[in-house]
């Protein structure tokens, strides 16, 4: 391969995960991930519950130090940053977390104008403007007054989101973004991350369980089991693999590689020893 | 035997690693106080919440416990006909010792309790984390205002409380028991000190104030992100500012008063 095709293949990835490895405590959680993910397209990260999809998250995010191995985002190692450097970062990094995270204390207007507040010297006028802008995409701009105790899950998820985009990021990170929302929620859910993406020209990191949703979507998926990579592709060539961790997950299957039991010493001995 | 001794090493292991970690929380705060400069708005809604709205608790007490003082100490000084001393006895014990340690313990249960739940609650539900994300640090944030107005609110507090149970023991001793009415305030104004005893009395408040807020703020932030996690931080906090507060007066009083 030429060494221009190699330099393009490596400026179309935006972020490099390379050899991460993750322990809380004595229990390893990541044993050695690699994932590019492509600038501009939406990448989702699968796996069963417990795999360490957030921890990835967290560990690309900076809120966490890998014990082993690194991410790199726009060639900018992430943990090799300094405190200022790495909130300069993320100031182009957006997430939506699984609860919303809204603010209680503060209006839906006032959340999504807090990134805003924060990290510009924007006048009165020119906020309200942004604030709007963002909520009306997000559809809930006739809810600016509410308060978050007020809000249905998905409309505080799509406040979050709107907050999330405030201030225009290059990355968009989604942990579990259609978890416990309704038919309906998860279909606008889904329209907004497509639409998000393409129109303001964002990278979109996606953790997610929820295979159907995610195949319509991604343009990339990985699938992460027991600490590793075991499987990644196209939705239709992940649809296709050979690999029995993928198939139990995209099949919804309950016994396969991830077994059904919980560890445990033998049925019939665990019984016998009641009887005594 | 053995396995008794090695649980009592981890619990003393685990203590010394909990008070370095909280130093260490406590030198973060001190480093980011000059962000307050910037936004003096965080500090204001924070005093609000944190003195203002302890008031009514503050005042109350303070005005119950000048009641019972003032009762108690005339049963005693009547008999050796000294009941005139009233003013001066409730005002020492009030301004001295009463009116910063009970001001503190009232404040660790009303304001450091709601402080370190409120930070706990931020924390179990992500809202700390999002403000990470949104490159904004907590620390400087959330934890910094409500130290400060701790900080600041315990003097303030202290006084009143010591304000307010001067005034009730006037009501109980001058009011209903026939103390002489200027006896009791100029044997006040002659025996209490204002550079030994108020400023004494000062300075517990501050130092209470700063232990206080530091448990408080850092229980919240230290806590177990779940509903019992929280909890137990909230309960921590009441205890432990107890302990502190009684421990750091003995030794407070023991400088200020102990060669008089």
């Amino acid at each position: 391969m030429s060494d221009t095709r190699v330099a393009r293949q490596q400026d179309a990835m935006l972020v490099r995960i390379n050899d991460l490895h993750y322990a809380r405590g004595t229990r390893k959680i990541l044993k050695g991930i690699n994932i590019d993910i492509p600038r501009g397209k939406i990448t989702t990260i699968m796996g069963p519950s417990g795999c360490g999809k957030t921890t990835l998250l967290r560990l690309i995010g900076g809120q966490l130090r890998p014990s082993q191995g690194g991410v790199t985002i726009a060639d900018q190692n992430v943990h090799a940053l300094n405190n200022t450097d790495l909130y300069q970062l993320r100031k182009r990094m957006g997430m939506l977390f699984q609860s919303g995270a809204l603010f209680t204390h503060l209006s839906v207007f006032e959340n999504v104008a807090f990134p805003l507040r924060e990290h510009t010297n924007l006048s009165e006028s020119l906020i309200r403007a942004l604030v709007l802008m963002k909520l009306q995409a997000v559809g809930l701009r006739g809810a600016r007054r509410l308060m978050p105790a007020e809000l249905s899950g998905g409309m505080a998820r799509r406040v979050a989101l709107a907050r999330a985009i405030a201030l225009d990021p290059m990355i968009m990170m989604y942990d579990e973004p259609f978890t416990g929302q309704d038919p309906i929620t998860v279909g606008v859910i889904m329209q907004l991350i497509r639409l998000l993406n393409d129109s303001l020209g964002m990278t979109s990191i996606i953790v997610s369980h929820d295979v159907q949703e995610v195949c319509a979507i991604s343009d990339r998926l990985y699938m992460i089991s027991d600490g590793y990579v075991v499987g990644e592709g196209g939705p239709d060539q992940l649809k296709q693999s050979d690999s029995g961790w993928v198939r139990q997950f995209m099949n919804a299957l309950p016994d396969g590689p991830v077994p059904f039991h919980y560890p445990a010493p033998s049925y019939a001995q665990d019984l016998l020893q009641g009887l005594d | 035997m053995l396995d008794w001794l090695q649980n009592i090493g981890q619990a003393g292991l685990r203590v010394f690693q909990r008070l370095g970690h909280a130093t260490l929380f406590m030198l973060q705060i001190l480093v980011s106080i000059p962000v307050l400069f910037r936004h003096p708005r965080l500090l204001i809604h924070e005093l609000y919440s944190v003195g203002v709205l302890s008031l009514a608790i503050i005042v109350i007490s303070g005005l119950t416990v000048g009641m019972v003082l003032g009762l108690q100490m005339y049963n005693t000084l009547v008999d050796f006909g000294t009941e005139d001393s009233l003013g001066p006895v409730v005002a020492l014990s009030l301004v001295r010792e009463l009116g910063p340690v009970l001001t503190a313990l009232l404040f660790s249960g009303r304001a450091g309790s709601a402080l370190t739940a409120e930070i706990g609650l931020m924390k179990a539900t992500d809202q700390l984390s999002v403000m990470e994300m949104m490159a904004v640090d907590p620390l400087k944030r959330v934890v910094v205002p409500r130290y400060m107005a701790g900080v600041i609110s315990m003097p303030l507090l202290a006084a009143m409380f010591s304000a307010v149970g001067i005034l009730g023991s006037y009501m109980v001793g001058v009011g209903m028991l026939g103390v002489d009415d200027g006896a009791f305030w100029s044997q006040m104004q002659d025996k209490v000190m204002l550079d030994e005893d108020v400023l004494n009395g000062v300075i517990k408040s501050i130092v209470f104030g700063m232990a206080a807020s530091w448990i408080a703020v850092f229980e919240g932030y230290d806590a177990v992100p779940t509903t019992e996690g929280v909890s137990r931080a909230t309960t921590r906090t009441v205890v432990h500012t107890a302990f502190a507060v009684l421990g750091l007066d003995f030794v407070l009083t023991a400088i200020m008063f102990g060669d008089q």
